[in-house]
């Protein structure tokens, strides 16, 4: 079908004010008589609150408030309410939030964090999953009896500190390792990381006379923002108003509610003063969410043909010492564990574990990157055991139409094969380099949104007199061209040119609901929205402009804003001449200003059964991809060098390609970088490397050259076709790298990050033997 | 207690009152109401803070304000003329090189100086010469073929 806007490489709407320094984010935000927060922090991993004395802090001038727990107790929570405003009867993690000053400068607020005396009476912290799954093991929450949460979803255990245990039992392992030629068993590990978004974390609130609470705030989710604020504070949503300017990145660390509720307490107390909350990037290291860590065992039943029959899986999620948002993560893990493969029999337990470390929460990814750092590795082996190519090996066992995943949805329209052979091909997989110490690895992936069954869209658009659209969404543009590609829906829907769509900036006061910017749904989800709306929009234009040329509406048709008979014979309007109604000849109006709503919820989202993890759609679709890696090693200093990397995504449709390029080379670098350097390093509990100098991110000298190709199989109810996708980009990187560094030199590492200690450290035992001789 | 500042900005000669301690960043941020120069680290790792004094890079936040006396700063606002966008600018929209857009101003800037002095960098060299500036959302991939398009406009 001919597409006029859609599928095409639009320019970034929000390029120009980018390029010009004219983006507001949050810490551009001034308003007057503003004070500046600072956080007191806990030091200590693991302590009771015995005493706080905030009087000598209240008496320097030019504070204006200091608040703790005691004044403000309220916890917070998106699936399970476990996590404090302030720290109430003790602390949980270095870095907690203790108390919280608003002063007339942020010289003001420093010093008086220092007049704040707290004493603390050390208990024993739970710094590693052994300890904290022990028999006796001291309790991160002794109280997650009494904690709300969503029941029958998920599952937490009383008394110990596992905050989320989600199952997944599908046909008989013991069955299928029975039947099995073989049995392959192995662990992996992930440390917990940071998102390292360019913007660091910001909020601004203020409350005005009449008790209503304005919050600006760089996030991700404007309404869940309102919602979990509301529910904490005792108020009604109206009484909040949230509103997102520009997000300088979030990759799920500015999602559900995170620093907004310190800058809210505050402003209630100084009403009317607005309070602004700006971190230092230490404090996004360990006081914002980071990326769980996680020790997964995973068991293979196989036979010597390669076939995957059975696959037992342990998967210890380090949740941190909150897991409000992270028990999705491990429920999602859990739902997706057999990774992009047809496996008869699955067993997955997966277990949301608290410790006295930074609070976990959504990484890009969202659990995958994690869980396939294992299940691309454990293929891999099996194909090395088997004397199998890795690429065949993966064509045997791909899921396809017809094949069931760890839930037993059976699924259809999947597109992983086409995805496989070509990147395959674009890597050269079946011609290894000739040089000494270069390989190339590959690695599948899957992905669902993991999304509340009611998680909605929605959209509402008006058109102006030139013949523009004010578009009105609460989704957020995080960078990832939301915004440009909504535009193009519009305008394709409509029968305008994107230019002449404006988005109206998230503002819960005004722009209708959307569930959060997360999960990589918003092209699907809101796109589905937007389509509705500019629909319905077009509906009403077209019954005016029936009505004015004297024909039927679907005679007509709108081609850049000129509406007329789409056999181009007759008289023509416009969206112009018909925005505010039709002018009749007698002097009268017919009709009104034209605008357009819509919505959308996903059909048919089923729970899982909380004894077997099945259902027939746990999510609404699947998004397949397959990267490949051509790695250098060098054997002196254990240095790894990309050279190459190949990606091939199932999209559905690309709905702008250059846009779609861009997310598939940012994952592929932050891929790499988590691969190769990523890792918060924990000290007694204390995240040792929280700045640039000693925590490194990949820099463009480390670009590898990138073979990227898209496949279009159609998702039934994504507009035109389109998938969910964002995250994909960078969950297999990790482990196709891992996978072409044993193809290059024999080693295999199954702890990230892949340091040159490491590899240097594993080829010195592959020496051994051979320097005993 | 302030102390006078008078330097060049933009092209054109300013003087305020700043504070001794005041780090360039702050000034340009919150005394001249410029704020396309980002924070991202305050340790001068992560380039977002990127200016040009006297034509040469410089963290803005590792700066004092009172450095600066006497001297040129160009932030990401002089850039372009009025509504003209220079060609890096045009380039960066036309390559898709922006996301988030919080470490584009620095990029830009970086990238001008690396024009500077280096008419016709390879690409080799523009990954080099843009390593000093962080970006998550993008992969570089996009800018660097942005900047070598541009440099090659000017050519």
């Amino acid at each position: 079908m001919e597409r006029n806007y859609v599928g095409k490489s639009h320019p970034r709407i929000d390029g120009p004010i980018k390029v010009l320094g004219a983006a507001k984010y949050i810490a551009d935000l001034k308003l007057p008589n503003m004070l500046y927060v600072k956080i007191l922090r806990s030091p200590h991993p693991h302590a009771r609150i015995v005493q706080i004395d905030l009087s000598q802090a209240e008496k320097l001038s030019g504070v204006h408030a200091v608040l703790s727990g005691r004044e403000f107790p309220q916890k917070l929570g998106l699936y399970l309410v476990d996590r404090p405003i302030f720290a109430v009867d003790k602390v949980r993690f270095v870095g907690e939030p203790v108390a919280a000053v608003a002063a007339t400068s942020l010289r003001l607020a420093e010093q008086a964090l220092k007049l704040i005396a707290v004493d603390y009476e050390l208990l024993p912290p739970v710094l590693d999953l052994p300890t904290a799954l022990a028999d006796d093991a001291p309790l991160v929450h002794e109280n997650l009896h009494e904690y709300s949460y969503i029941h029958n979803v998920f599952f937490p255990a009383a008394h110990t500190n596992i905050a989320n245990h989600a199952k997944v039992r599908k046909g008989n392992v013991d069955e299928g390792f029975r039947v099995s030629d073989f049995v392959f068993e192995h662990t992996y590990h992930v440390p917990q990381m940071q998102h390292v978004p360019l913007e660091p974390h910001g909020a601004v609130a203020q409350m005005d006379m009449t008790g209503k609470i304005t919050v600006w705030t760089g996030c991700q989710s404007p309404n869940a923002v309102r919602k979990l604020a509301a529910v904490a504070f005792g108020l009604p949503e109206g009484r909040i108003r949230v509103i997102t300017p520009q997000v300088g990145g979030g990759f799920g660390g500015k999602a559900g509610i995170g620093i907004e509720g310190i800058v809210i307490a505050l402003a209630m107390r100084v009403a009317p003063y607005p309070v602004r909350l700006i971190l230092e990037r230490e404090e996004v290291f360990f006081g914002t969410a980071v990326r769980q860590g996680l020790k997964a065992r995973i068991k293979t039943g196989y036979t010597k043909a390669g076939r995957l029959l059975a696959q037992e899986a342990e998967l210890l999620w380090d949740g941190g010492a909150y897991t409000e948002y992270g028990v999705n993560i491990v429920r999602a893990a859990a739902y997706s564990s057999a990774g992009p493969y047809d496996i008869a029999h699955v067993k997955t337990d997966s277990y949301c574990v608290y410790t006295n470390s930074p609070v976990g929460g959504p990484f890009r990814g969202f659990g995958m990157g994690e869980l396939h750092w294992a299940l691309e590795q454990q293929i891999d082996m099996i194909a090395a055991k088997l004397g199998m190519d890795p690429v065949a090996i993966r064509e045997l066992n791909a899921a396809r139409d017809g094949t069931t995943n760890a839930t037993g949805e059976v699924l259809r329209d999947i597109g992983l094969d086409k995805c496989l052979a070509e990147t395959a091909r674009l890597i050269g997989m079946d011609t290894p380099p000739t040089e000494k110490y270069r390989g190339k690895g590959i690695a599948c992936m899957v992905k669902g949104p993991s999304t509340p069954g009611t998680a909605a869209s929605a959209a509402f658009l008006k058109i102006n007199e030139d013949g523009s659209v004010n578009l009105s969404l609460s989704a957020t543009e995080i960078g990832q061209g939301m915004q440009t590609v909504m535009a193009q829906i519009v305008a394709e829907e409509l029968g305008i040119t994107p230019e002449l769509v404006y988005l109206n900036a998230p503002d819960t006061d005004y722009t209708p609901y959307e569930w959060q910017t997360v999960a990589s749904r918003i092209t699907y989800s809101t796109g589905n929205a937007v389509r509705r709306a500019a629909a319905d929009a077009k509906n009403k234009l077209l019954a005016l402009a029936a009505e004015k040329l004297g024909a039927l509406p679907e005679e007509l048709t709108i081609v850049k804003g000129v509406i007329g008979r789409q056999s181009g014979q007759g008289a023509m309007t416009s969206v112009k001449e018909l925005s505010l109604g039709l002018s009749l000849p007698s002097g009268a109006g017919l009709g009104g200003p034209i605008m357009g709503t819509g919505y959308f919820i996903p059909d048919g989202i089923h729970g899982m059964d909380p004894a077997t993890g099945q259902t027939p759609k746990v999510t609404s679709h699947w998004t397949f991809g397959a990267q490949a890696a051509e790695v250098a090693v060098d054997v002196e200093t254990g240095k790894v060098d990309v050279l190459r990397v190949a990606a091939v995504y199932d999209t559905g449709f690309v709905l702008n390609p250059l846009l779609a390029l861009g997310q598939v080379e940012g994952g592929i670098m932050q891929g790499l970088s988590v691969a190769l350097y990523e890792e918060l390093r924990m000290k007694g509990g204390r995240v040792e490397n929280a700045s640039f100098v000693d925590y490194k991110i990949a820099t463009a000298a480390e670009l590898p050259e990138m073979l990227i190709a898209f496949v279009q199989t159609p998702l039934e109810d994504g507009p035109y076709g389109a998938r969910g996708f964002g995250e994909h980009t960078m969950v297999p990187t990790a482990p196709a790298i891992a996978n072409a560094i044993y193809a290059a030199v024999g080693v295999r590492i199954t702890d990230l990050p892949i340091t040159p200690e490491k590899v240097l450290a594993a080829l010195r035992e592959l020496d051994k033997p051979r320097q005993l001789l | 207690m302030k102390r006078q500042l008078n330097f060049t900005l933009n092209g054109r000669q300013i003087g305020l009152l700043v504070e001794p301690f005041a780090r360039l960043l702050d000034v340009l941020r919150d005394d001249l109401d410029l704020t396309g120069t980002k924070e991202g680290c305050g340790g001068g790792e992560c380039g977002a803070c990127t200016v040009l004094l006297d034509g040469e890079s410089v963290t803005s936040c590792l700066v004092i304000a009172l450095e600066v006396e006497g001297k040129s700063v160009l932030t990401v606002e002089g850039l372009s003329n009025h509504l003209e966008l220079d060609s890096l600018q045009q380039a960066f929209i036309d390559e898709g090189a922006i996301q988030c857009g919080f470490c584009t101003p620095g990029m830009l800037l970086s990238a001008k100086a690396l024009l500077e002095r280096n008419r016709a960098p390879s690409v080799q060299e523009i990954r080099e010469g843009l390593s000093g500036n962080l970006c998550r959302c993008t992969g570089y991939e996009r800018i660097v073929v942005a900047v070598s398009k541009a440099c090659a406009k000017e050519t």
